[in-house]
């Protein structure tokens, strides 16, 4: 009985979404908005990247609100799953083929996650992929040798600066243009490393702040005790 | 030409997402639910959208399985043996059903 109630949920529920998708015009957008980012970003903030232009830019409030869930999920996450009793046994060392690896893989990916950080404005990627990749990087290292960890005070520290950074630079515009968050520091030539004003700042700050956030969760879930087999 | 390996893909993504379901292994289903986010990827690659073929690739297809692993070995769930996910499952006989069944059988 519960398996036919479900399978009819299931039902209406496919024949709903067919019945609103067959009225959607697929690959007709009905707002024009993108038209506009796409006519207007460029002259105005100097960034080749249009995508950053819009998260950092125009859409930088939900950025710093997507920061903000992020950072609840990430301590929620470590306060129920990342509990250490005192004598729990740690995992032991990886062997060969994983430490020559991640001795061949921290430092490329290291210099992948800088680099995707720093030319947000010019290339794909950003802060929050960037911050990604470096934190994976950092986490293959813990991998290799879970005895050693990683410092939590200064995960902590860099995790809050970067956070305070990007607010501080929203308030700085806030009191120079009168918008929360508002570009500044004019548009420079596009394509250059040194342009699209206080973008490539934001963009480091998002970075160094997911980076430090996913490596101290990683850190945080791989420190706690495995249950006893 | 571009169809057929989008189609290609989708094809390698429901079967990995079945996978997830039917497999009974939790490290194997980590492995597959990794294989959606990965095609995934590379239909948002063929989709001209970089930016979101990288947040896909890194959260997606990494980080989560990444954090789905920690789970399991914090909850004591991390095994490489065969079929182990120690919870009876609708469509696959675990382990421990199968060997009961010869046992009555025997």
């Amino acid at each position: 009985m519960r398996n036919i109630a479900s399978l009819m949920f299931t039902g209406g529920l496919v024949f709903l979404l067919l019945v609103i998708g067959a009225q959607l015009a697929f690959g007709h957008p009905g707002m024009q908005v993108g038209a506009e980012y796409l006519r207007v970003a460029g002259p105005e903030l100097g960034a080749a990247n249009i995508v950053t232009a819009i998260l950092a830019g125009y859409r930088g409030f939900d950025t710093l609100g997507e920061l903000s869930i992020l950072f609840a999920a990430a301590t929620a996450a470590s306060l129920v799953l990342g509990h250490r009793r005192s004598d729990a046994r740690r995992d032991p060392t990886g062997g060969l083929i994983l430490r020559a690896g991640v001795e061949l893989l921290f430092p490329l990916l290291v210099v992948v996650g800088v680099f995707v950080v720093l030319h947000g404005h010019l290339t794909p990627g950003g802060g929050f992929q960037g911050g990604v990749v470096l934190a994976a990087a950092f986490f293959l290292v813990m991998l290799v040798d879970p005895a050693r960890g990683l410092d939590h005070a200064l995960i902590g520290w860099i995790e809050g600066l970067a956070g305070a950074a990007y607010i501080l630079i929203g308030i700085w515009a806030l009191v120079e243009t009168g918008e929360f968050l508002a570009p500044m520091l004019g548009t420079g030539t596009m394509g250059n490393i040194l342009s699209a004003g206080t973008l490539p700042l934001l963009s480091v700050s998002i970075g160094l702040k997911v980076g430090s956030e996913l490596a101290g969760l990683m850190a945080n879930l791989s420190d706690a005790e495995a249950r006893d087999q | 030409m571009l169809t057929w390996i989008a189609l290609l893909v989708v094809v390698l993504m429901l079967v990995s997402a079945v996978a997830v379901l039917v497999l009974g292994n939790f490290v194997a289903a980590v492995a597959a639910s990794s294989v959606v986010g990965l095609g995934l990827s590379v239909l948002f690659v063929m989709l001209q959208a970089p930016d979101v073929a990288l947040t896909e690739a890194a959260v997606g297809a990494g980080l989560s399985g990444v954090i789905l692993a920690l789970a399991l070995r914090r909850l004591g769930l991390w095994h490489l043996d065969e079929g182990d996910r120690g919870v009876a499952h609708p469509l696959v006989p675990t382990a421990k059903a199968v060997s009961k069944e010869t046992d009555s059988h025997a």
